[in-house]
């Protein structure tokens, strides 16, 4: 009973210590957290492994750089919630802009850095089982008889919208009117056995699950699901599709608070570097270094990448239209049951 | 026929006979042990050797590099090792008291405690986390003081513990009955309050000026360690109340009545009668805890802000991994929180010998007092 006492006794002293030894920190160590969405965890890996020794030999300074992932929204709100993120490099504007409409980021943040704060940009490109035995191309061939597709829910996911925001810009940016779109996507989404919340579960129930003939996905997850799956699956790039921009931005208030802010620019600029932009275009994502991403055009077959600006105002005004409440998604799908 | 034997043999039937009519037949038998053996192996057995089996199907130098090789794996061993020890304490105190409450004494709201406390079974882990983000947060209660300068509650909040520990320590440790209490000990009313105010004076000036605090700092609770042993006390806090109530209550409160009629101090009759008594009920329930607060996920994925090699724990790790393809990794960590499972099970079965069950103690008080 004795040791049981002291034992207890020992064990909340170990557990104090870290909180009287933790708040006191030096100068020149730098600690970095990058919140991103969630399948950037192999690009960041690779960018940190290049900064970090640059950094360091550069300033003079000791660098760690911690990575969050998760769906762009979550991530959002735990920033929101007061997640200490140093830059925050998410998949949307609108759940940038929902941190930034809370104060922790600047208004005009956008501006601040090169190509409207976009160091890289991606698009949705469909993945078919191997062989392609339904044979699709392009958009219209999705909505062929007998053709199931598999893309998360527009209203939870990134990949799920610009799913949507694709499949219409095919039918806008082609000359067509918005029957003619709202006709499509209706369509379309009579076609999808079943809408995952995220990237990741649609991901698995494509690959997995064996449900489905064509996967609507992120460009660079399509490239990582074709390569896990060993000669399962191929890529179809279709011939227009959305310009997918993942901003990236320093949190303000964090960076002040935890005075890191020029850690945290050093990091977003360098990202610009044509060192960063390699390693963005072998991980798949599309450089914004035009000369770059010429020289790694064999990765990226030409695909006429839409604005948002040609389907709506921004990519605010494209969610409210289409995917919020009493948007054109709202009128047009209707669960199975 | 068989009414003659019934007239033959008033009142009893052949043994054989009986037996047979209330058992079923053979094949009725065996149909339903192999419906319940494979149905157990399908949902049971087979996936959880599965786990092992995955986890070392690329031999044993993988999976031990999967295991400690990895510095984001190794650390979330680290901190599930930090973080369940942390609640399993605070739960065993807690547990202790709540249970000490509501076993030995009557008093109004006592129902409602009671069901208080398994409140955090009946609600689900992920609003649990929630209610800490909506506490914590920064766009909750307490978030932006925590934010602005949150170690101003820290000498606050140590100097209130050191009060409630010297009151407690004051009430178990004085003599009991009234001609032992002299001097000091008698006059309950006028040193308890003496003392609660001297020791949180004394705990709290010399923090105060000497800044041990820094100042203008944010305190972190969610997204950091400190959230993630309050989401995981939180949930498993019933584990050992609800262990220790039936035992102390089934137990009776007359063993320690004995001990403090003869003149055991509250800490004496704690130590030397309590503790003996609800030990193996005591260590039952901090097995479950541990257990639940090994794997627990809900509410911990909802604090942690998923910062790898920061506050992921084991299972919040192995989530990571399956997502990033790594499955050898994923089952490598899944296979130590299955063998603590198994751990767990065995020390369960050898604990339940030993923990008198509430039935058996009903049956023996009854009898030992014949009314």
């Amino acid at each position: 009973m004795n040791a049981f006492v002291r034992y207890g006794a020992m064990l909340m002293l170990a557990a104090a210590a870290p909180l009287l030894g933790a708040p006191r920190g030096h100068a020149a160590e730098i600690a970095l957290l990058n919140v991103s969405y969630d399948p950037t965890r192999e690009l960041w890996r690779a960018l940190n492994a290049e900064f970090i020794p640059y950094y360091e030999k550069t300033t003079g300074n000791k660098l760690t750089i911690k990575q969050s992932h998760g769906g762009s929204s979550t991530q959002a709100r735990a920033i929101i919630d007061g997640l200490d993120a140093d830059v925050v490099t998410i998949a949307s504007i609108i759940d940038t802009n929902a941190i930034a409409n809370k104060g922790l980021i600047e208004a005009g943040w956008v501006d601040r850095l090169p190509q409207r704060s976009l160091p890289y940009y991606s698009t949705i490109v469909f993945v078919v089982r191997k062989g392609n035995p339904k044979g699709i191309k392009d958009w219209p061939d999705l909505v062929k008889p007998g053709v199931e597709i598999v893309t998360p829910n527009p209203k939870t996911s990134g990949n799920g919208y610009l799913s949507f925001f694709s499949a219409w810009g095919s039918v806008i940016v082609r000359g067509g009117s918005r029957e003619d779109a709202v006709d499509y996507v209706t369509k379309l989404y009579k076609q999808v056995p079943v809408l995952d919340s995220g990237a990741r579960g649609a991901t698995t129930t494509f690959v997995q699950k064996q449900i489905g003939d064509v996967h609507l996905a992120w460009e660079n997850e399509a490239r990582l699901e074709v390569k896990e799956a060993k000669g399962e699956l191929e890529i179809i790039y279709p011939p227009i599709s959305i310009r997918a921009e993942p901003h990236v931005a320093v949190v303000d208030a964090n960076v002040d608070r935890k005075k890191t802010r020029a850690a945290a620019e050093a990091y977003l600029k360098w990202l610009y570097t044509d060192t960063a932009q390699e390693i963005i275009a072998k991980n798949f994502y599309r450089p914004s270094n035009d000369q770059i991403l010429k020289k790694h055009a064999s990765h990226f077959p030409p695909v006429k990448l839409f604005p948002i600006t040609d389907i709506a105002a921004s990519f605010e005004d494209a969610h409210k239209q289409f995917i919020g409440d009493g948007g054109v998604f709202d009128g047009i799908y209707k669960p199975k049951s | 026929m068989s009414v003659d034997v019934v007239a033959e043999r008033p009142r009893t039937v052949p043994q054989a006979v009986a037996r047979r009519a209330q058992e079923d037949p053979l094949w009725l038998r065996v149909t339903l042990i192999v419906a319940a053996l494979a149905v157990i192996g399908i949902l049971v057995i087979v996936p959880v050797a599965n786990v092992f089996v995955e986890a070392l199907r690329e031999g044993l130098g993988t999976y031990f590099a999967n295991l400690f090789g990895d510095p984001d794996t190794r650390h979330a061993v680290l901190l599930t090792l930090t973080v369940v020890p942390i609640a399993l304490v605070a739960n065993t105190v807690f547990g202790i008291a709540a249970a000490w409450t509501i076993a030995r004494f009557r008093f109004p709201g006592r129902t409602l405690l009671t069901a208080l406390i398994d409140l955090p079974f009946s609600v689900s882990p992920v609003v649990a986390g929630l209610m800490f983000v909506l506490i914590f947060g920064l766009q909750g209660y307490l978030g932006p003081f925590l934010r602005r300068d949150g170690y101003a509650v820290m000498p606050y909040l140590i100097a209130l513990v050191a009060v409630v520990v010297a009151v407690v320590s004051f009430l178990l440790l004085r003599p009991v009955g009234r001609k032992a209490r002299q001097g000091l000990w008698g006059r309950t009313w006028i040193v308890l309050p003496l003392l609660a105010v001297t020791v949180f004076a004394v705990v709290l000036l010399p923090q105060l000026y000497l800044e041990v605090w820094p100042r203008n700092e944010s305190l972190k609770i969610i997204f950091a360690t400190p959230g993630l042993v309050l989401a995981t006390a939180f949930v498993t806090f019933p584990f050992v109340a609800r262990e220790l109530i039936p035992t102390m209550e089934a137990l009776g409160a007359d063993e320690e009545l004995a001990a403090v009629s003869l003149g055991a101090s509250g800490w004496q009759m704690f130590r030397d009668v309590t503790i003996p008594n609800i030990k193996w009920g005591l260590a039952y329930g901090i097995i479950l805890c541990n257990a639940r607060a090994m794997g627990e996920f809900g509410a911990v994925y909802v604090v942690s802000g998923h910062i790898a090699g920061q506050t992921d724990t084991m299972p919040l790790r192995i989530e990571k991994l399956f997502q990033e393809y790594n499955l050898p990794g994923a089952f490598a960590v899944a296979s130590v929180l299955t063998l603590l499972a198994l751990v767990t099970l065995v020390a369960k079965i050898q604990l339940e010998r030993r923990v008198p069950s509430t039935a058996k103690l009903f049956r023996e008080e009854t009898h030992e007092r014949p009314q």
